[in-house]
């Protein structure tokens, strides 16, 4: 039998020790997901923004799908991707099976529905306030995108927040295309999912531990910078 | 296009703007209905009528926010474009402010009309002095009072220096001080050559800053002329009722 305390106790002790590759592992976490976050974000925001701001024959469809999207499976996800990057598959001869640039496209395609429908939402209730003022200044497009985006940017970063929280806590698909190779793709949550199989629940509870502490501080710094937004009635 | 007899009537050439047989439908309902009229270059058109009557709905048919069901509205004798459409500008009944400062509001409507850099800033400085908001201008434009929006939206709407201003009850939730400054800026722009459109519900204000008037009554022009022939000779029974101080509805004048 193992007292939780003491697992918690020599957890704590692994994080305070950080050793190098406690902080490897970390900074591959960090990396896959705030690139794959900025990829998404990329995508997401105009798409989004576009769907929000603008009427367009099978809007409704594009909606419900988008919508649906923001459930995707994640192992299926994982499946997909790897079918397209194996060697037998399409993208197979760019070799990126196994690779943290597999875990990032995975980690996109599950976050962008996330960061464009979510940005639908902010978008269209903005657009609904602006839009009579938006087309009597004559404004194109691709200028009211811009505006609209800018202006409800503060919103927005709880939806990139969002696209974070799904990206950063994610195992199934990263498991798959990534393999969970040391020094190579292990990321917090495939390792704490491996260690735990192992029964090496010390390093799993640490990794844990560290992976609740960066979204309590992510989300911190983003709610503080919304609310001070908020307060000074930019948002 | 129908003949507007106020045009011909004092020979004007291609009037500014000028509708034919306009109308406009919602929810099955006719709400405006065969509005012929002219707008004519630096003259200063009060739009009046019940609440119901369509005026805020006629300011958007002639600016371009709405399609017309049937008719025609053209700017200079032609089917607007996007030169008219910068040409012209509308301030709201309720300011429409940016979440960004009070400069930053007037250099974005100078930026949608292509105007960068060092003329960019010169011309917001300008229309902060203007608009006496000089002292707010790092201010977000959400925090001023509703005075203040208002002199920040009639700035941003003549910032662009438009031919034609429309102004949708731009004081009915105004103070006199308020009020007086608003009306400041809106003659000062109709001194330097724009032309002026404004719905109002102050018979006062129709008389202080009005040279025509059209009276709406259920989507209908009900009177229309020379603001001071209106105001002594009506003909409708609805702009009499109006002048005496009567109550009265859309559906009874």
């Amino acid at each position: 039998m193992f007292s939780f305390f003491d697992i918690l106790t020599e957890a704590l002790g692994l994080i305070l020790s950080w050793d190098r590759a406690l902080s490897e592992i970390v900074l591959l976490s960090l990396r896959v997901t705030l690139t794959a976050v900025a990829l998404a974000c990329l995508i997401g925001l105009p798409a989004g923004a576009l769907i929000g701001a603008f009427r367009f024959p099978g809007r409704t469809i594009v909606t419900v799908i988008l919508n649906a999207l923001m459930g995707l499976p994640p192992v299926v996800v994982g499946l997909v991707v790897y079918l397209m990057l194996s060697a037998s598959g399409p993208l197979g001869v760019l070799g990126l099976l196994y690779t943290p640039t597999a875990m990032i496209i995975a980690q996109t395609i599950l976050v962008t529905p996330i960061v464009a429908a979510l940005t639908k939402q902010v978008v269209e209730d903005l657009h609904g306030e602006y839009a009579e003022q938006f087309a009597s200044f004559g404004l194109r497009a691709h200028d009211r995108i811009a505006a609209l985006l800018w202006d409800a940017r503060y919103s927005l970063l709880t939806v990139a927040l969002a696209g974070f929280g799904r990206a950063v806590a994610e195992v199934g698909a990263v498991l798959i295309v990534g393999g969970n190779i040391n020094h190579v793709t292990r990321v917090m949550t495939t390792t704490i999912a491996l260690e735990t199989s192992k029964g090496n629940l010390e390093l799993a509870l640490a990794l844990g531990v560290l992976l609740l502490t960066i979204a309590v501080i992510v989300n911190a710094a983003v709610m503080a910078l919304r609310a001070s937004a908020v307060r000074a009635a930019y948002a | 296009m129908a003949i507007d007899p106020l045009t011909l009537d004092r020979g004007a050439a291609t009037p500014l703007l000028a509708t034919s047989a306009l109308c406009y439908d919602a929810g099955g309902k006719r709400l405006i209905d065969n509005v012929t009229l002219s707008i004519r270059t630096n003259r200063r058109t009060m739009i009046m009528g019940a609440n119901g009557a369509g005026k805020s709905l006629l300011l958007r048919l002639l600016h371009g926010l709405l399609e017309p069901t049937e008719g025609t509205v053209l700017w200079h004798g032609r089917t607007p474009g996007r030169a008219a459409r910068l040409a012209q500008a509308m301030v709201f009944q309720n300011p429409v402010m940016l979440r960004r400062s009070v400069q930053a509001n007037l250099r974005f409507a100078l930026a949608a009309h292509g105007v960068r850099g060092k003329d960019r800033a010169e011309q917001t400085d300008q229309a902060l002095v203007m608009a006496r908001l000089t002292h707010m201008a790092r201010s977000p434009a959400r925090v001023l009072s509703g005075g203040e929006q208002q002199r920040l939206a009639v700035a941003r709407a003549l910032i662009s220096k438009p031919d034609l201003l429309f102004l949708d009850e731009p004081t009915s939730s105004l103070d006199p001080a308020s009020t007086q400054m608003i009306e400041d800026l809106v003659n000062a722009a109709h001194a330097q050559g724009v032309t002026i459109v404004m719905v109002t519900h102050d018979l006062g204000q129709a008389r202080r800053m009005g040279d025509d008037v059209i009276f709406l009554h259920a989507g209908q022009v009900a009177e229309r002329g020379a603001l001071a022939d209106v105001l002594a000779q009506p003909t409708a029974s609805s702009t009499k009722a109006w002048l005496e101080g009567r109550l009265y509805t859309a559906k009874n004048p």
